[in-house]
């Protein structure tokens, strides 16, 4: 297992008064794709959101615990830092509609900083090879990002949020809402990107994180019930409820 | 027994299909004959050599008097409306995205009630507020194209406010959320990013508030003054428009009355064309912003 990278101590995520997320201790190791799955509503989206400090900013939401990026607690930082270091992709392709795709790679680097115009140039290019979309748009990085098909307008958000060059990589079911082909794509994506970033996904589906993930980790009803290599989880997990759940008995 | 049924069912349908043509009738008459009558009548003063460049010509009681000057009225309310704007654009603008991005503070709500009962607030009251606090404070500027533009932009702004509000509603969390994660801070991502995104919105409530303030005469009373000639400066009573119409119409001198018309047709001329200038262009936007 390779070094921690993300460390959740305890963490606690409230909606109200209502816990979505319940004391929940999990070590992310570094260079992986770790995968988080369980049912709806089991706090699996919360729990990602928590690692960026997104969820807080959510109307009387609240969290309790510690978040470790290395060996820094985030909640003693700047959200924004934070969240320069700890990007994320949503469930639903979220592109800035008034914005070109060259815009739309760039808005890290053209809001966060004064870079130039080659720096910028070369890092959306940069940005885009990586998430398997700049042979798609080389041509056209001038067009809306809107005219893009939605398996592209993902991998856009993908090369967006690279391009504030963090160092984990959170992604809430990306293909949820993505064909079988885009979903294909994007899978791919996501086992070259382990090579230089950690990335945590949550997925409701058992085979993807089957597919893409080194760990994984199984929620239900706001806990944490096993977390472990995905070879180990799938084939021989050690709670009857992990079990139940992969065999599918319920969810 | 089914014939009669079906038949008094078409009966109804029919009755209904007439009175509902009658109201819309209804609505479009008095908009139809308000143009007409403007045309008739305002047309020849509009179109009169030298009406748009001379000053409003002294009252008059022969029918043979000429008729020409409502040039300074135009300027006056493109001054006073223009710097109204000034006023009410940014100060609009910004309540609203305190109002509606940064609601966790609680004040947001108090924004949002507080224009809404400023909107009902008659625009008469707003001129005599202004004009009360500067009669007694700064008497000397007391009537002046800046009483004029505060008492305009006291009645614009709570419509810039509430628009922009829903504009702002309009764009999606997850704008807002791709902006954060990427680490952009709050006040860029919202000028920047949600600001931009809702333009469309924000623009046509800017264009709805500035065409109201134009026609607007009540709030002016006080604040504006009333003046025959060009612009003198901003601490001067000074003309505009919706006053000539309402003193013109009122005179009973037949040059003023016609001159009044002739404010009429110009007034209507330039809403209608703020209007269909703005639809396209907003149109044109959300086109490029794939809004629509």
């Amino acid at each position: 297992m390779n070094a921690t990278k993300v460390k959740t101590d305890h963490l606690t995520a409230y909606y109200g008064e209502k816990p979505a997320v319940i004391d929940v201790s999990l070590e992310f190791p570094e260079h992986a794709v770790s995968a988080i799955i369980g049912p709806s509503g089991c706090g699996k989206s919360t729990l990602i959101r928590c690692l960026n400090r997104l969820h807080e900013t959510g109307l009387r939401t609240r969290v309790e615990g510690h978040v470790f990026l290395d060996s820094e607690d985030i909640y003693q930082l700047d959200p924004v830092r934070v969240r320069r270091r700890i990007g994320m992709v949503f469930q639903k392709p979220n592109p800035f509609v008034t914005m070109s795709i060259y815009n739309n790679v760039s808005a890290a680097l053209r809001f966060n900083g004064r870079p130039s115009r080659e720096e910028t140039d070369r890092q959306v290019v940069r940005s885009l090879q990586q998430a398997a979309l700049w042979d798609e748009v080389k041509d056209r990085v001038d067009a809306p990002a809107v005219s893009l098909s939605g398996g592209q307008q993902q991998r856009l958000c993908i090369a967006r949020a690279l391009t504030a060059e963090p160092e984990v990589l959170l992604m809430d079911e990306p293909c949820s809402a993505l064909d079988p082909i885009a979903t294909a794509k994007i899978e791919d994506l996501i086992k070259k990107l382990k090579e230089e970033y950690t990335v945590i996904i949550v997925t409701h589906n058992m085979q993807q994180a089957a597919r893409v993930a080194d760990y994984t980790a199984f929620m239900y009803i706001g806990k944490l019930i096993e977390f472990g290599p995905t070879e180990d989880l799938f084939e021989r997990p050690k709670e009857s409820l992990t079990e139940a759940y992969i065999t599918g008995r319920f969810g | 027994m089914t014939f009669d049924r079906y038949a008094r069912r078409k009966l109804l349908s029919h009755i209904i299909a007439v009175l509902t043509g009658l109201c819309v009738l209804a609505v479009l008459y008095p908009l139809a004959s308000i143009v007409y009558e403007a045309f008739v009548n305002g047309g020849a003063v509009l179109f009169q050599v030298g009406s748009l460049t001379s000053v409003q010509p002294p009252p008059c009681s022969t029918l043979s008097c000429k008729t020409v000057g409502i040039g300074p009225a135009i300027q006056g309310t493109l001054i006073v409306v223009g710097l109204a704007a000034g006023i009410s654009v940014p100060v609009g603008v910004l309540a609203a995205i305190f109002a509606s991005e940064y609601r966790a503070w609680g004040l947001g709500r108090a924004i949002s009630f507080t224009a809404d009962v400023l909107t009902g607030v008659p625009s008469i009251i707003m001129g005599a507020f202004i004009y009360g606090y500067f009669v007694i404070y700064y008497p000397q500027i007391a009537l002046s194209f800046y009483t004029g533009a505060l008492a305009l932009s006291a009645l614009m702004i709570p419509i810039i406010v509430r628009t922009t509000e829903e504009a702002l509603h309009v764009v999606p969390n997850s704008v807002r959320e791709a902006a954060m994660a990427l680490g952009i801070s709050k006040w860029k991502a919202t000028l920047r990013i949600v600001l931009v995104a809702s333009l469309p919105g924000v623009a046509t409530g800017v264009l709805l508030a500035v065409m109201r303030a134009a026609g607007e005469a009540a709030p002016l009373l006080f604040t504006l003054g009333y003046s025959t000639l060009w612009f003198q400066g901003l601490d001067h009573p000074g003309a505009n428009l919706p006053l000539l119409i309402f003193l013109g119409a009122l005179s009973g001198y037949p040059n003023l009355v016609k001159l009044a018309w002739g404010a009429t047709l110009f007034l209507l001329i330039l809403i209608l064309i703020v209007n269909v200038i703005s639809r396209f262009a907003i149109h044109r936007m959300q086109v490029r912003m794939g809004g629509v």
